[in-house]
């Protein structure tokens, strides 16, 4: 029902809605680059027990010795030594608007976060730079034994649930940038759903880089105890600096038997971000992961949301959305981890490449002996604009059982110049004729969204579109 | 001068003229019909008209409410109430066709200096006039075009027309690839428009559609050129005797 809104609101302009910068003061930043030391006093900054201190030096000395990938997205213009690993705006996280910071405030409302809250929402976390800002769960979720908060938080109040499950998923040494977050996560989203408990309503974190090379290292853990449902929605905006800011996070998320987790992002960046997020959840018997993923903005992205099915019949899905832009680099995909029999997993891609932006599809299917009866389809299609977008696929799979039934296939277009005439020709202009077709394209994904978020993304698209014509 | 007035138009494709001086005069109110054998130019004419890139202009104007609108991209030709019926409608996945109608709709009205339609509002109209041709409503939530029959892509051209209420028609060859039934949908569709406020240009290489929307005038296209005008009884002729005894006479003529 948007798209007049969206074509009205054309000329409005991302810097304007998202690029504006507060001059924030802070409570508390460490000095540029990552030491021993650093790590210790983010430890220390956060009173956290000892083996949280303990889990974050393992993890460094671990980020030390591991070398930066070379097989994905170019990633020489990560300095680790100019980066400012922790920046703490306040002290402690508000749970009403009129205790966070005025010019905080500003921020979100700006963003709109308050009334989305009041409109759709169950709960809200709103991290700025490295920490949890303000964060509201719904009394009657909290009464039903839900816990929603930041993660610093849970590591105080719910210490052996953390313990239980951080780093489970997603283990200290799986990759470079997942040992750097273990070593100065901060922030992030904790949730905790009891058995057969149902959220009917998404629970929503916003992520904003303010300072300029910042480094963002939010580690979320969502644990869906057995039959119970959640949908996390997560945004992420920050403003257009010269120096580049490092946003890496990891998220491990639990889906005991019988339940379903939706993780739904929508990642905006500015195009001075480096985006590498270490996503994975653990999905057991007759239980439904679903990562609905939504990435337009930043510099680098490298990121594969990835499901293990451990139990019998359990389900996973991706739903991907990628748009590179001029000079940016999408490198997404899919990791699909078949480990018991009767799994079934859907991994659906589609991605945009404008001007000389490049959108990769990097996935692996996993089958392992004994996984019998798997079900897996992959379907990934790319959508070039112009003649020096580009677009590559790299779908790994390694299927170590016979009786499965696998699916894959791939599709490359270029907006057709017949498809744009014959839009104009209904008195469309050709930038509303091209971005028409580009919301056609990402429409399977975008009606997995919120009604809000596809309206919202429906508009960013059509931002991105502006100028793309001539 | 006439509400449509193409004047010694000539265009050409990758170099090769096709159309080579084509005169016509459109006036609200008055259907006419471009007849012609495969190759004389028709459906170059009809995208010229609406301003494909792919087509070259090389030579001549067309006069529509004041200007010459050679000079306009096609969607501000669509805008100022030009519209074309395609011969082969293009797909777009993912667009549904209500949501592409009420974009292109207001389109059109927010160029004449009208309140574009809400969605509930345009839901109504567009329900109404489905209705009429006889579409089925849940086509408004399928994909524009995707996966529709030959049939039912023409009758959403026709749906289109009925919305965008243009000044000036150019159907292309609309009767291809239609049976028995759905020409008659499609006329009755035509007809139902066809008023003091609109002209109509039916491009067709045979009779068979006239039968369902009657012209006024009737032009032969042969090889670039308008050789012959009359009334309804040269469609009927040219029916009865094909192309090439008409070929035949200009031959004759061009070399007594």
């Amino acid at each position: 029902m948007e798209e007049t809104k969206v074509l009205e609101t054309l000329r409005d302009d991302y810097a304007e809605r998202y690029g504006f910068r507060d001059e924030a003061t802070y409570l508390y930043e460490t000095p540029r680059g990552l030491s021993r030391r650093v790590v210790e006093e983010i430890s220390a900054i956060k009173n956290e027990p000892e083996w949280m201190r303990q889990f974050r030096l393992r993890a460094y000395e671990i980020f030390l010795k591991k070398p930066m990938p070379t097989w994905g997205a170019d990633l020489s213009g990560v300095d680790f030594d100019r980066i400012v690993y922790y920046a703490r705006p306040t002290d402690r996280p508000a749970r009403s608007w009129d205790e966070v910071p005025e010019y905080i405030k500003r921020t979100f409302e700006r963003l709109g976060i308050p009334e989305a809250e009041r409109k759709f929402l169950a709960g809200v976390e709103a991290q700025y730079d490295s920490e949890s800002v303000y964060s509201n769960v719904r009394e009657d979720l909290a009464r039903m034994g839900v816990i929603f908060c930041s993660t610093d938080e849970a590591v105080q109040k719910y210490p052996d649930l953390v313990r239980e499950y951080i780093g489970t998923v997603v283990s200290i040494a799986d990759n470079k940038f997942a040992a750097l977050n273990s070593a100065v996560w901060s922030g992030g989203t904790f949730i905790y759903v009891p058995p057969g408990v149902r959220v009917e309503y998404p629970l929503q974190a916003y992520f904003r880089i303010n300072r300029e090379a910042m480094g963002q290292f939010e580690r979320t853990l969502i644990i869906a105890d057995e039959g119970a449902f959640v949908h996390y929605v997560e945004g992420c905006t920050a403003p257009i600096y010269t120096e580049d800011s490092l946003h890496a996070a990891v998220v491990e998320i639990i889906v005991k038997r019988g339940a379903r987790v939706r993780y739904t992002t929508i990642q905006n960046w500015s195009n001075n971000v480096y985006n590498l997020v270490t996503k994975r959840a653990f999905a057991y018997e007759e239980a439904t992961m679903e990562w609905v993923d939504c990435n337009i903005g930043s510099k680098v992205t490298m990121k594969y949301p990835a499901v293990y099915l451990l139990g019998r019949g359990a389900h996973g899905e991706v739903l991907s959305m990628a748009f590179a832009g001029d000079g940016q680099h999408q490198d997404t995909g899919a990791k699909m981890i078949h480990r018991a029999p009767y799994t079934t997993s859907l991994v659906q891609s589609k991605s945009i490449s404008k001007g000389t932006g490049r959108a990769s599809y990097r996935g692996l299917l996993k089958v392992y002996p004994g996984a019998e009866h798997v079900k897996a389809n992959v379907s990934c299609d790319a959508l070039l604009l112009h003649d020096v977008s580009r677009t590559d696929t790299y779908p790994t799979m390694e299927i170590q059982e016979q009786n499965v039934h696998i699916g894959h296939e791939a599709t490359v277009s270029k907006v057709g110049d017949e498809q744009i005439f014959y839009l104009m020709s209904r008195g469309l202009s050709e930038e509303e004729a091209i971005t028409m077709i580009v919301n056609g394209f990402i429409e399977p994904i975008v009606k997995e969204l919120p009604m809000e978020y596809a309206v919202e993304m429906n508009r960013l698209i059509a931002l991105e579109m502006e100028g793309s014509v001539g | 001068m006439a509400d449509l007035e193409i004047r010694d138009l000539r265009v050409a494709v990758e170099g090769n003229e096709i159309l080579k001086g084509v005169n016509l005069a459109v006036n609200k109110g008055e259907i006419h019909a471009l007849m012609g054998p495969n190759g004389s130019g028709k459906s170059t004419l009809a995208y010229a008209l609406m301003g494909h890139p792919f087509y070259e202009i090389t030579g001549g104007e067309v006069w529509f409410k004041g200007q010459n609108i050679l000079e306009l991209e096609p969607d501000e030709r669509a805008r100022l109430g030009l519209f074309l019926a395609f011969q082969y409608p293009q797909e777009i996945p993912g667009v549904t066709v209500s949501k592409f109608l009420r974009a292109a709709v207001n389109a059109r009205r927010q160029a004449m200096g009208l309140e574009p339609y809400g969605p509930y509002e345009f839901g109504l109209i567009l329900n109404e006039k489905m209705e009429r041709l006889r579409i089925d409503p849940s086509f408004a939530f399928r994909a524009l075009n995707e996966g529709f029959s030959g049939g039912e892509k023409k009758r959403m051209e026709i749906l289109q027309m009925s919305l965008l209420e243009p000044e000036m028609a150019v159907l292309d060859e609309t009767d291809s690839g239609l049976d028995i039934d759905a020409l008659r949908i499609v006329a009755d569709g035509v007809n139902s428009l066809v008023g003091p406020n609109m002209g109509v240009l039916v491009i067709t290489h045979y009779q068979r559609l006239l039968n369902y929307i009657q012209p006024h005038f009737v032009h032969v296209l042969m090889d670039g050129r308008i050789v012959r005008s009359g009334g309804p009884e040269l469609a009927l002729e040219l029916e009865a005797r094909g192309y090439d005894w008409l070929r035949a006479e200009l031959e004759s003529t061009a070399t007594a």
